[in-house]
């Protein structure tokens, strides 16, 4: 689990390298591509979190998505508080939320496909909530007020596609290292022996309830995070698409295609399945047919549940024999 | 203004008994084969764009289309459980339920592409019409709908109650095992559960679209009520997702008389947290 | 400080109609093992279970090294030294067999090397450290008891209970986990609980044994004494200890 084979370390640096010089290379729409591609894969390693690592299923997440990028955007837009200020309330609002959540399911003994359940209604009950929320803008939308530089503003998180792009990269890689170093450490175990076996990880002196709402909170708070920067970029936001179902299933679309439980896993799926969607959305504008992109990601779910369950990663590092000796991850 | 209470919990209480017979599948599928059907909205709505077509092409009355609907549902009901959910039976419950998730997206995009985004509706000759209740005036689509709702119910509890598969299913959700061990074909079971649970979503999609609209995006809605309900009044209790269906179409329809129309999920999501907490087991179910 | 690592007292649960475990005391002295046996349905994992903190007790106090635990749910009672296998082992599959045997040692410490070195230690012990970076998923039932069994004693415990641990094993492997175990306590002074079945492990390796039968102590005393009584001979219906 700590250490990548000398040929993954490799594979792994020359991939980050592609990935700096993309936006030099790629002309606006790639980028524009390649942005949405880190939002999926940041995404989707922050539901990771709780999901793959400590297993307990959310299928609401868009709710922490909603709650990072309207306490940023709404302190930006009314107060003229900065994004990067913003996005720490964001994060603390969101993890206050899925703590609540998830102290409240497990205290319930609430597991399981019934937690999932909850965690949906959760969020739609808040979708709904803001649809009324008039401070937000309610239905009609929140904007953030956009002043068109020519040039890019990171402190006011303004700018072109590729300041986004290196701001997302270094935010996914920075989430990458944050998820390696909880998996090497007690944290990590914990929350695997939990996902694992859950009487077996207690009869070993584990605080169960504790892990599981600490994982919830921290994935709740990373999603916020990523959420605000959403908000930045998008400069739009209602409260029909931010806290959308659609939404939750997107973000976890990803690391199951991926590989759950993986570090490499939602990233990897995230390019795949952007790389799908983006020429799902090309045969949409050339033949006019909507539902194609939906068609294409139920699909591509469907394949990999009933194939490879554990996703691609696992199934690509057996083919090119990536793994170590050392324990697979 | 009492009257007026009355009258909207009465259309509530016929809208809710369509919604029941549509949990009522839910319910007798997770009763039985212990699956989360998370494509359940998508197969009520696609029975209701299948009513839709045989309307447009034929002049159809969703009514009579009813047969002939539930039949086609239970065919794919029967068949997914068969060739694809059967498999998965024995495989963690994480992977049961994204397999019908995925299930759920490819049938909302199948619609999508089919279909397109709009709404379409169909229209009956005695749409606009009502019946006097007294002081009451109810919409003959309702009652019919609601009527329609208790005639398939009826008919699945004769079915369970009465023939030998109807039994045989009963004694498979009780014991799988020793169903197995007695000679009972346990796939096949699931199968002809599936395919019944289908089959009422089949029969409440006719009934639905007397009553309302039809785009693909409704889907998850729908699947999110069938849980609300199922979950409120109890898995594996058939009057339950009865029970459940009322109050839920009950608290709708208040709701968007009352307070206002966009509210009465919220109404809904709120009950549902309220009985997963409270009490999972639901009002009717076994603890 | 007392001659008893682990006291019970009156310990009682009732399920329903059925009291399963009715008014049990016994001791486990320190560096001792003590078995529990009797037939099936005796009380023998409730009572195993109401002590590990896996089920909470009607009545009764059990008291761990003088500090009263009765009810401690089962991490604070493995916190207060308690660490258990079951009867039906739960590895964590897809965590390697190192891996497994860490997440027990991270109870005692939260510096990774030193719990990685400990569990490491472990898996030599139980002739497991070959298959330290397989996935727990890939071992034999053998392995996996012995592997449940590193994962307990990672734990650092005072006590460890065993529940069945040599149930599905063949004759040559009940006669190494025994001689393990045997080593184990005369080395480290654990004492060890156990509920077994298979009476060849429990004459081999008990010093005590206490005797069950619907829910209530039958019997006890040292395995010659038990294997004379009429009672437990009675109750066993013609099983001989072999």
């Amino acid at each position: 689990m700590s250490g990548l084979s000398p040929r993954a370390a490799l594979a792994l640096a020359l991939l980050i390298l592609l990935l700096l010089a993309l936006p030099l290379a790629a002309n606006s729409y790639l980028v524009s591509v390649a942005v949405v591609a880190l939002f999926a894969a940041y995404f989707g390693q922050a539901w990771n979190i709780m999901t793959g690592f400590a297993g307990q299923l959310s299928l609401g997440h868009a709710l922490y998505v909603g709650l990072g990028a309207y306490a940023a955007a709404a302190l930006f837009t009314h107060w003229g508080v900065s994004p990067w200020l913003g996005m720490v309330a964001g994060m603390a609002v969101a993890g206050l939320a899925g703590a609540f959540i998830a102290a409240l399911s497990f205290r319930f003994r609430v597991g399981g496909v019934y937690f999932a359940l909850l965690t949906i209604a959760f969020a739609e009950f808040t979708r709904i909530l803001f649809d009324h929320f008039p401070w937000v803008g309610s239905t009609e939308g929140l904007f953030l007020p956009v002043k068109n530089l020519d040039h890019d503003d990171p402190l006011h998180l303004s700018g072109s596609p590729a300041m986004f792009y290196y701001l997302l990269l270094a935010l996914t890689l920075a989430l990458l290292a944050l998820s390696h170093h909880l998996l090497n450490r007690r944290a990590g175990y914990y929350w695997q022996a939990i996902r694992e076996d859950e009487e077996a990880a207690r009869a070993l002196g584990i605080d169960v309830f504790r892990y599981k709402v600490a994982a919830m909170a921290l994935s709740a708070a990373l999603t916020a995070l990523g959420g605000g920067f959403l908000a930045f970029y998008d400069k739009n936001l209602y409260p029909d698409t931010s806290f959308a179902i659609g939404r939750s299933i997107d973000i976890i679309t990803a690391p199951i295609i991926g590989g759950l439980g993986t570090l490499i896993g939602p990233i990897l799926g995230a390019f795949v399945l952007t790389g799908l969607g983006e020429t799902m959305t090309w045969a949409t504008d050339a033949f006019g047919i909507i539902g194609l992109k939906q068609f294409a990601y139920g699909a591509a779910l469907l394949a990999i549940v009933v194939f490879q369950p554990a996703g691609l990663w696992p199934w690509l590092k057996r083919l090119a024999r990536l793994d170590a000796p050392a324990p697979r991850r | 203004m009492l009257v007026s209470i009355i009258g909207t919990v009465v259309q509530g209480l016929l809208s809710g008994m369509v919604y029941g017979l549509m949990a009522l599948g839910l319910s007798v599928i997770f009763g039985v084969v212990r699956v989360v059907n998370f494509a359940h909205g998508e197969m009520m709505v696609l029975a209701m764009y299948t009513a839709y077509i045989m309307n447009t092409a034929t002049g159809l009355d969703p009514l009579l289309a009813l047969p002939l609907v539930t039949l086609a549902l239970f065919a794919l009901g029967y068949g997914l459980q068969r060739g694809l959910i059967n498999r998965f039976i024995a495989r963690p419950d994480n992977q049961q339920f994204l397999l019908l998730l995925a299930i759920a997206t490819i049938l909302t995009a199948s619609l999508l592409i089919g279909f397109g985004p709009d709404a379409r509706n169909v229209q009956v000759d005695y749409a606009y019409n009502s019946f006097e209740l007294g002081p009451l005036l109810l919409d003959e689509v309702r009652v019919i709908a609601a009527l329609g709702s208790l005639v398939a119910v009826a008919a699945l509890w004769a079915f369970f109650r009465f023939t030998r598969t109807g039994k045989s299913i009963r004694a498979c959700a009780d014991n799988q095992i020793g169903a197995a061990v007695v000679g009972l074909d346990v796939k096949r079971l699931y199968a002809l559960t599936f395919g019944v649970g289908a089959a009422c979503v089949g029969a409440a999609g006719c009934l639905m679209l007397l009553l309302v609209d039809v785009q693909p995006y409704v889907a998850s809605d729908y699947t999110l009520l069938a849980f609300i309900i199922v979950i409120l009044g109890g898995l594996g209790s058939m009057p339950g997702a009865m029970l459940g269906g009322i109050l839920v179409g009950v608290a709708e329809a208040l709701s968007a008389r009352f307070i206002e129309p966009s509210f009465k999920s919220a109404i809904s999501f709120a009950l549902l947290i309220l009985v997963l907490l409270v009490r999972p087991q639901g009002l009717l179910g076994r603890a | 400080m007392s001659a008893s690592i682990l006291e019970v007292n009156g310990l009682s649960k009732r399920f329903r109609g059925l009291q399963a475990v009715d008014d049990v005391s016994f001791a486990v002295p320190r560096g001792g093992i003590v078995a529990l046996i009797g037939p099936n349905g005796a009380g023998k994992t409730t009572t195993f279970n109401l002590i590990a903190g896996a089920i909470p007790p009607d009545a009764g106090r059990v008291r761990l090294d003088g500090v009263d635990i009765t009810g401690f749910r089962a991490d604070r009672a493995c916190h207060a030294g308690i660490a258990r296998t079951f009867q039906l082992v739960k590895p964590f599959g897809a965590l390697s067999v190192l891996e497994n045997v860490v997440v027990g040692a991270l109870k005692a410490t939260a510096h990774m090397p030193t719990a990685r070195r400990a569990a490491l230690d472990l898996l030599e012990r139980l002739g497991l450290a070959e298959k330290a970076s397989l996935p727990a998923a890939s071992l034999t039932l053998p392995e996996r008891k012995r592997l449940e069994t590193a994962r307990a004693l990672a734990t650092r415990p005072k006590i460890l209970l065993l529940d069945e641990v040599m149930s599905g094993l063949r004759p040559t492997e009940i006669d190494a986990m025994v001689a393990t175990f045997a080593v184990l306590v005369r080395e480290s002074g654990l004492s060890i609980l156990l509920t077994e079945h298979v009476m060849r492990a429990v004459m081999a390796l008990s010093h005590h044994i206490v005797v069950l039968h619907h829910g209530q102590k039958i019997c006890e005393g040292t395995p010659e004494v038990v294997a004379r009584d009429p009672q437990v001979l009675e109750c066993y219906l013609g099983h001989t200890p072999h």
